[in-house]
């Protein structure tokens, strides 16, 4: 069937901020669907409330609003848009939800907007549990066995193990899991307490049983597909956001495989999923052979953008293709070229996906991970070992944690875990560091097992070859450009001298989405100045990991390692190192010592910002102020260099990043030392300033001074901030400028530099320097309307700030907000401010005042309710001149 | 150290595992990820050495219940990593298998250059590449250029000596070139009554049954070369409701008058789409042939490969053939109404009969 006609122009809707469980896959996903409806000829109206996300650049949709994801919002939007049609699966649970609002508030009706890619009815049997228990019992899928109880006297004897979750209680409160009937009887009474009702549902335990997830696709002709099976290694009772997993599945035999697939097949018809993805999550007991579906989600996931990258195939963007009435046969295979999208990926290669925590910043000392997600994000390995695929996710985490022991997982996985310690044994004894590399062993492994250096490694092992993703286990050639390393395969080079992105990781505390955006809008702009853009990351939920962002594209961990690899191969002009966070950072002594060019900020620059030492002597130099500050190892010392600065001070580790352990002390019995401190001077009462500057080693551009609400002491990524900041006045602004000359000058880097500044005492003060892509960049750049990033790409390679024709002192045509959401759901408290950064992600609102904008944004963070009109669709950032 | 050598001399490295010995065979890889023991099992691979496309083969074990025959029909298993228990049982059963193999490297240097005759073991390359220049042609075409170098047709030697009965109803006879189990289980399942027959089983023979249908199940080879057994379905045509299945598929084509042609690398694994001309609907089909059926007017093409147009099904009066796998196994159920259709057919035709 051809692509509908009858209708004209597609609302989407965005999944609104990052929150654990719905994060950046659904930029992934809202990116993918608004670019193929936008290529089929549709007018795309895309409504979103995240500045950070790639989909809200403008350039995506032909008509951007940024704006509060409610119903009243949507209303307005639909009003003045008049969309024909209205796709709500690609922006998680919450474009989902406000879809079935605006269906019962008769919104869809009153101006004849067709729901597109899921109905209402098959919505809800998916999300009603006990519609849906009973729609499975009828189909005859075995669902989790479950009575509803108002009095103990009704649990018959044996029924335990079971979970009790009482009625109408938030988050599961009041409910639990018991093993035997005694605790049962105690939970249930507690349950029924608990529920204002006095009804608990009393259901089958399946804690321990093995966890599948089937990613399935289905066309208006009726044809179904298995995009991919993912197992999780952690069995369940552990949320699949939370757990290791890995595709394709490794435990099933084919019957017991194919039962599955038969079930999710019968399951998204019975609901009537009629077009696009969804994703059906079964437990399976091994021992018994017994089956039983969890749940049906009807529309893209995490674990959508997770098969997407684990196989090549692009369910979103599919998906999207298939809600116009497209069918699958009907769409070509993107990396074959020559063979249709109904079909199903096979694997020849091994991914594993781990999630990360970020447990310490919320003071959690003891996780315990149950049913509800506490991952904020998370990384994939590929490789064609299991040891290979699961050692990449781990170093991909970037923390130094031990291998996780699975001690509840299928035997299979505890002897490929057990396959690690021999093969560093063997390695022990035979020094064969070919063999280790090709099992899958790291150089870091390799060089502790060996006591070399990671470096002696390199120079003793053979290089890895590229291998392609191509969904069909190399059957058919593939034409898209989408690798990992591996020790096998044939020698390649490049000769064209691409410039190479790192990217940020896995998402986590303090960086997230914010840098992937930097990098893809990066790559965009590279390839619009002529030059091939290769991108390395190893998170699978963001746009910078979908296969057309770049020319080629690596899923690799961060690692020195794994980067000087894709170097050899490709034999980069540069290497881009101020867009992805601080990880590229990390990396990048490393490849300067390995005489690769990097992009953008130099060593020296990186150097000079990060020691504080240096740091506050190049500002003592240049004439610039900046806070008093000072070392201490003991308490005594501690009090005696508080004393000089004068109290109050900031107090924290002195081997700890991103704000971990910091105290605030107002005199000496506040400072207790157990090791080596920083001591900081604690500007009570200054107004903080995010400036985004552009530089070319010379000349500094300021494109933006955002102006903090919390006071100067709350991490500025926990800040809320408007532009243009009602502070900023003609005088300051100079003096900004000022600085901003100076540094650029001092530093000598091209690119992106972020200053904090404080104002405190009439006095202009900094407080750091960031020789990189900033948080609040995506942010500056929207409100602006400024191709910021572009602009970066064109001074880091070599253009001069006088030729780029900026604007002077740009100012946006409205008040904008930006506000910080935390994850309250998840920890509580995890929205006390403090000079520790733990929100995980933005909302940004538009007004004439910043009062308005300012509560626009709390409106859009789910803060208040404060009505008011929509504002004007976002203006094109321009393409790079 | 141990080698595959290909005829073409190209030479991969690897580890002996299963067991000892030189095997050789036609080289051809499966895609599945699942089903390692239903593929060494099955008669359709009788005369191959098989690449496992998928790195990890043996996770899950093996079970006498996964096998789709008594015997191991693969010359040998060439594979990245083998598990422990898998291995075990390749030695046990007495099948030669490498290891440690970039498999991977391999499937690209079959798709670009085909199938080909190979050898697997510990010897000397160069003792392995005569062992693979002596290997007869599967190909029956290509054999007629290289005399004293054909294969005796594979079909033959794995077909039952003797009848074999199972299961009671309606009565369908199943032509056995070399039938996987999960056939005549599929059929067991509409309540058929399966009467299994060798492949010398001439049409007067068969008739003398007094089936309901009769089925050309699969087997190895190059169809080509089965000329009796062609002239046996075309003797059943007309007479009796006639089903084929993948090789029993290509001989169906042979007695219509089409013609068969061997693939460059054929058609094996789990994730084969094939379009249902009819419904218009996709099935994902479990696939395993080296030759297929070109395209002709003398049959209804009701099944279309989406990977290369190639006719994957054909459909006329009194008779009805797949080129893939309904009874899976491994693979997709997708297409299990083609046994529905056999049951159908028995069932109506015992009632006409009846009436």
């Amino acid at each position: 069937m051809p692509k509908r006609t009858d209708i004209h122009s597609v609302l989407i809707i965005g999944s609104g901020p990052i929150v654990i469980g719905q994060a950046c896959e659904f930029d992934y996903s809202g990116s993918q669907a608004c670019r193929a409806l936008k290529n089929l000829g549709y007018r795309v109206v895309l409504v979103n409330s995240n500045p950070v996300t790639i989909m809200t650049d403008p350039e995506w949709a032909d008509a951007t609003y940024i704006e509060p994801l409610d119903l009243e919002a949507l209303t307005a939007v639909i009003e003045k848009e008049r969309p024909d049609a209205l796709l709500p699966t690609l922006g998680g649970q919450t474009a989902l939800n406000l879809a079935i609002e605006l269906d019962e508030a008769g919104v869809l009706e009153k101006y004849s907007v067709e729901l597109i890619g899921a109905s209402v009815e098959a919505i809800q049997r998916a999300e009603d549990r006990q519609r849906f228990r009973e729609l499975m019992a009828e189909v005859g899928v075995p669902v989790l066995e479950g009575v509803v109880v108002s009095d103990v006297s009704q649990l018959s004897r044996g029924t335990a193990p079971s979970v009790v979750r009482p009625a109408f209680t938030l988050g599961g409160a009041g409910g639990g899991h018991a093993d035997t009937d005694e605790q049962l009887e105690e939970l249930v009474a507690r349950g029924i307490e608990a529920s204002p009702i006095g009804e608990v549902l009393v259901e089958e335990s399946v804690k321990g049983w093995s966890e599948f997830e089937l990613e399935v696709m289905c066309d208006s002709a009726g044809s179904c597909i298995v995009v991919c099976c993912i197992e999780n290694i952690d069995p369940t009772g552990v949320h699949t956001g939370d757990s290791w997993t890995v595709a394709p599945q490794q435990t099933l035999s084919d019957p017991e495989y194919q039962r599955m697939r038969d079930a999710a097949f019968t399951c998204v018809r019975a609901v009537g999923v009629a077009t696009g993805g969804a994703n059906v999550q079964f437990a399976y007991n091994h021992g018994t052979r017994e089956l039983r579906i969890i749940e049906m989600n009807p529309r893209a996931s995490r674990s959508s953008a997770l098969a997407s990258k684990a196989t090549g195939y692009p369910i979103a963007k599919l998906a999207a293709l298939l809600a116009v009435g497209l069918t699958l046969e009907e769409l070509p295979n993107d990396i074959t070229q020559m063979t249709t999208a109904a079909f199903e990926p096979t694997l020849d290669y091994v991914a594993v996906k781990a999630p990360r925590f970020d447990f310490a910043k919320f003071g959690v000392d003891e996780p315990e991970l149950g049913t509800q997600m506490q991952a904020v994000g998370e990384t994939l390995g590929l490789g064609r070992t299991f040891p290979e695929a699961l050692l990449k996710a781990w170093e991909g985490l970037e923390g130094d944690a031990e291998l996780p022991a699975f001690s509840d997982a299928h035997p299979y996985f505890l002897e490929e875990l057990a396959s690690i310690a021999a093969a560093k044994a063997e390695l022990g004894s035979t020094r064969d560091i070919n063999k280790a590399k090709r099992f899958g062993l790291t150089d870091s492994q390799i060089a502790e097992v060996l006591a070399l250096t990671e470096h002696e490694v390199r120079s003793a092992k053979r290089s890895p070859n590229r291998l392609s993703v191509d969904s069909c286990a190399a059957e058919f050639e593939a034409t898209t450009p989408y690798y990992y390393l591996s020790y096998e395969g044939s020698p390649t080079t490049e000769t064209t001298r691409p410039v190479l992105i790192i990217g940020s990781g896995p998402n986590r505390i303090g960086q997230g989405i914010e840098f992937d955006y930097s990098c893809v809008r990066a790559a965009h702009a590279f390839k619009e100045m002529g030059h091939e853009v290769v991108l390395v990351n190893s998170n699978p939920e963001t746009v910078s990991t979908d296969y057309d962002t770049s020319d080629r594209l690596y899923i690799e961990p961060l690692t020195a390692e794994r980067i000087l690899d894709i170097c050899a191969i490709e034999q980069p002009a540069g290497v881009v190192v101020g867009l992805g966070g601080q990880t590229p950072l990390r990396v990048a002594a490393v490849l300067a010592a390995s005489g690769i060019p990097l992009i953008g900020p130099t060593l020296e620059a990186i150097d000079l910002c990060e020691d504080r030492t240096r740091f506050a002597a190049l500002l003592g130099e240049l004439g610039i102020e900046s806070p008093n500050w000072g070392r201490a190892d003991t308490t005594t010392d501690a009090r005696a260099v508080a004393e000089e600065i004068g109290y109050p001070v900031i107090v924290r580790p002195d081997y700890v990043l991103g704000g971990q352990g910091m105290v605030v002390a107002r005199k000496a019995a506040d400072i207790t030392v157990t090791g080596p401190v920083l001591i900081d001077e604690y500007l009570e009462g200054a107004i903080e300033f995010d400036v985004e500057i552009l530089t070319d080693g010379i000349r500094a551009w300021v494109a933006g001074i955002l102006e903090h609400i919390e006071e100067a002491g709350t991490h500025s990524g926990d800040s809320a901030c408007v532009i243009p900041g009602p502070s900023v006045t003609p005088e300051l602004r100079d003096h900004i400028e000022w600085i901003a000359q100076e540094l650029a000058g001092a530093l000598e880097m091209s690119g992106p530099l972020n200053l904090q500044i404080a104002l405190h005492n009439g006095k202009v003060v900094v407080l750091e320097a960031n020789p990189r892509a900033s948080r609040t960049l995506p942010f500056v750049a929207k409100a602006l309307g400024l191709p910021i990033v572009d602009w970066a790409c064109q001074l880091m390679l070599g253009k001069k700030i006088a030729e780029l024709g900026l604007p002077r002192r740009p100012q946006p045509t409205r008040v904008w907000a930006k506000q910080p959401v935390f994850p309250t759901d998840r920890f509580p408290g995890a929205d006390v401010r403090g000079p520790e950064m733990r929100s995980i992600g933005e909302v940004m609102a538009g007004g004439a005042t910043p009062g308005a904008a300012y509560a626009r944004a709390l409106r859009a963070a789910g803060l208040s309710s404060m009505p008011g009109p929509i504002g004007p669709t976002l203006q094109s950032l321009g393409v790079s001149p | 150290m141990a080698y595959l050598v290909l005829e073409d001399e190209t030479v991969y490295t690897g580890t002996m595992t299963g067991a000892p010995g030189v095997a050789s065979g036609e080289l051809c890889f499966t895609t599945s990820i699942t089903g390692y023991q239903e593929a060494v099992t099955d008669p359709s691979y009788q005369g191959q050495v098989l690449v496992f496309s998928y790195p990890l083969i043996g996770n899950y074990g093996v079970d006498d219940r996964l096998s789709e025959s008594a015997q191991t029909h693969t010359r040998a298993a060439v594979m990245r990593q083998a598990r422990p228990a898998w291995s075990e049982w390749l030695y046990t059963r007495s099948v030669v298998a490498l290891t440690e193999v970039d498999t991977r490297q391999l499937v690209r240097h079959i798709r670009d250059s085909g199938a080909m005759r190979c050898a697997v073991g510990a010897e000397d390359p160069s003792a392995l590449l005569d062992v693979a220049l002596n290997e007869p042609h599967i190909d029956f075409e290509r054999a007629q250029l290289e005399p004293g170098l054909a294969m005796p047709p594979l079909a033959l030697q794995v077909s039952t000596q003797e009848v074999l009965r199972f299961g009671s109803g309606p009565r369908v006879v199943l032509l056995d070139l070399g039938t996987k189990r999960s056939v005549i289980k599929g059929l067991m399942d509409q309540g058929l009554e399966v009467v299994l027959v060798p492949a010398h089983f001439d049409a007067e023979a068969i008739k003398s049954l007094n089936p309901s249908a009769v089925l050309i199940g699969n087997g190895p080879g190059d169809p080509a070369q089965l000329v009796e057994q062609i002239e046996t379905v075309r003797s059943l045509l007309g007479a009796v409701p006639l089903f084929g299945i993948c090789l029993g598929h290509q001989l169906l084509a042979h007695a219509l008058g089409m013609r068969t042609f061997k693939l460059l690398f054929g058609h094996r694994g789990a994730n084969h789409p094939v379009r249902d001309t009819r419904s218009g609907r996709v099935l994902v089909t479990s696939q395993n042939h080296g030759f297929a059926v070109e395209p002709g007017d003398s049959a209804e093409i009701s099944m279309i490969s989406l990977n290369d147009g190639t006719v994957e099904g054909l459909a006329g009066e009194g008779f009805s053939s797949v080129q893939f796998h309904p009874e899976a196994s491994p693979g997709p159920s997708d297409a299990s109404w083609f046994f529905e259709e056999i049951g159908d057919t028995c069932r109506s035709a015992l009632i006409s009969t009846a009436s």
